[in-house]
């Protein structure tokens, strides 16, 4: 059933890789963030919560939402340019050509996070002191929750020339109003339920939870809601979702 | 007659208010070209869509080697190959890899090297998508459409937007692939591709098939017209002929003549005149409709790009 499904990951990452700009933007902006920002706020202050906020969690959010970014454009740019039309006129399965695509921004998302590891150990010694197994799934969680937003913003926007912009401009805003740099309850009442429906919102939690090595039993409620949004996203994408 | 490798009976698909394809009905039998022919938007695309398995009509029946392209969609892969329209690829994606990929996706497939080989792409294996020409392009898409060695392929506007040498390069390709005994659908909205190619044709209109038949047969069924053109110094020509050929339209501009008349015998009646009276002449040449002109005759216009 899901013929294809390696060589197709394995085509699909190598066209990635000879994309340099789009490597850099996906893997190397986070990281450069990162260490721009710990030079800023001081190598000691690098992992603090407040002030002025988690820089790690912050550059690891930066990553999943870059990655979705880059699968929002990569849809949108695949199904302008008739290669999911092409590919569907295979007999490869609607789940292996989009699983192949999760596959990779979740494979990308490590290795992101692996690079922003190591930049941390390097310039911010003792910063980056946490269970990095525990770390890696909650990102990858994260991830995978905002990825099935991807999906609905790819799904419902006609043209590529939009799809990246629009979902940097949904996604960023997210992230500022996550809870990372000031408490959610600080916001006005409605908006304060309404970012409870954003991933990034239990993205940060979780991640800030795991980080401070309180584990996942404290925060199963933050898990819960990607799995929620995650649930909700992917039924309506397989609703909406276009080929052409 | 032998069953049809394609039945389609009164399909009809519609996108909203825009109705793509009214009521289109044809067989397609097997080792034939089968052209769809028909200007922009008459519906061929969406024809060829439905009958592929790509599109679910609103009404009609279709049958692709006796099986249903929707419910049948997984079977009927393995056995028919397709051209899209204006299709793309990766752009980064390579020669070798994109036919690497598309052979593990079926269960019996051609050998590869020779294939590419065949298609003139050989030495573009290593070569990224974006970076090849039209006609590679297009020769790539008739590789994977090849590669699991289909019955039935179907090639939708193969040669648009293709210099005339790219174009003659795919034509000798298309029949190529009959000769393997394949049956081959395709569209196109350029008349000698179709009169070059096609076994049969059926012209495509406005969502309905006006007309079905050999190049040959719709070119004698309605533009049975023939022309002849000559140029002669002898003296009383128009006069001689319309005494001979009776009221055949004779016209002359200096000592050039034009003879209209219809039908199989006008040019051998023409030859006929010229040689029992004697008359001399510098040039010789006839005009024959061609299938241009059977579909300017049956549509009211020509078709447009």
């Amino acid at each position: 059933m899901l013929k294809g499904f390696w060589k197709l990951t394995w085509v699909e990452t190598k066209v990635f890789a000879r994309e340099p700009m789009g490597v850099f933007a996906t893997l190397g902006v986070p990281v450069i963030i990162f260490l721009v920002l710990g030079r800023m706020v001081g190598a000691d202050r690098v992992n603090s919560e407040p002030p002025p906020f988690n820089l790690p969690v912050l550059a690891a959010l930066l990553i999943a939402v870059s990655v979705v970014i880059s699968l929002v454009a990569v849809i949108s740019i695949y199904r302008e340019g008739g290669i999911l039309k092409r590919l569907r006129a295979t007999p490869l399965s609607p789940v292996t050509i989009l699983g192949a695509q999760v596959v990779i921004k979740l494979v990308l998302t490590v290795i992101g996070l692996i690079l922003l590891v190591l930049a941390g150990r390097q310039f911010f010694p003792g910063a980056m002191e946490v269970n990095l197994l525990s770390f890696t799934l909650a990102l990858m969680l994260s991830t995978l929750s905002v990825l099935s937003l991807g999906f609905v913003i790819a799904s419902v926007v006609p043209t590529a020339r939009f799809a990246q912009p629009l979902a940097a401009a949904l996604l960023y805003p997210m992230i500022a109003m996550s809870g990372l740099f000031f408490p959610v309850d600080q916001l006005p009442p409605v908006l304060g339920t309404l970012v409870q429906l954003f991933p990034t919102t239990h993205a940060v939690s979780l991640l800030l939870g795991v980080w401070d090595g309180s584990g996942w039993n404290a925060h199963w409620g933050s898990a819960l809601g990607l799995v929620a949004v995650l649930v909700t996203c992917a039924g309506i994408s397989t609703r909406v979702f276009r080929w052409e | 007659m032998p069953t049809p490798v394609i039945a389609v009976s009164h399909l009809r698909k519609t996108y909203g208010s825009t109705v793509a394809v009214d009521d289109v009905s044809l067989e397609v039998h097997e080792g034939e070209i089968f052209g769809l022919i028909g200007p922009n938007g008459a519906g061929k695309t969406t024809t060829m869509e439905c009958v592929e398995g790509h599109r679910k009509p609103d009404s009609g029946r279709i049958t692709v080697l006796g099986l249903d392209p929707l419910r049948d969609a997984s079977a009927l892969r393995q056995r028919i190959g397709v051209q899209h329209q204006e299709a793309h690829l990766h752009k980064r994606i390579k020669v070798w890899e994109a036919v690497d990929l598309w052979s593990t996706l079926y269960s019996r497939t051609v050998d590869t090297a020779d294939l590419l080989n065949r298609l003139g792409l050989d030495t573009k294996r290593n070569a990224w998508f974006m970076t090849l020409s039209g006609g590679q392009k297009q020769r790539l898409f008739v590789a994977l459409a090849l590669i699991h060695d289909p019955e039935v392929v179907f090639l939708d506007e193969l040669t648009t937007g293709l210099d005339p040498q790219a174009r003659r390069v795919i034509w000798s390709l298309v029949t190529d692939i009959r000769s393997k005994g394949k049956t081959v659908i395709l569209s196109t909205h350029l008349m000698e591709e179709a009169e070059r190619l096609c076994d049969r044709v059926a012209i495509i209109e406005h969502g309905r098939v006006v007309e079905v038949g050999t190049p040959l047969e719709l070119v004698e069924k309605h533009c049975p017209e023939r022309r002849v053109v000559f140029t002669s110094e002898s003296a009383g020509v128009a006069d001689r002929f319309k005494a001979a050929l009776g009221d055949h339209s004779v016209a002359s501009d200096g000592a050039t003549y034009t003879l209209q008349g219809e039908g199989e015998d006008f040019v051998t009646d023409v030859i006929h005149v010229l040689a029992r009276q004697g008359i001399r002449i510098r040039g010789f040449r006839t005009e024959v409709p061609s299938l241009e002109d059977v579909f300017l005759k049956l549509t009211g216009h020509g078709i447009r790009d």
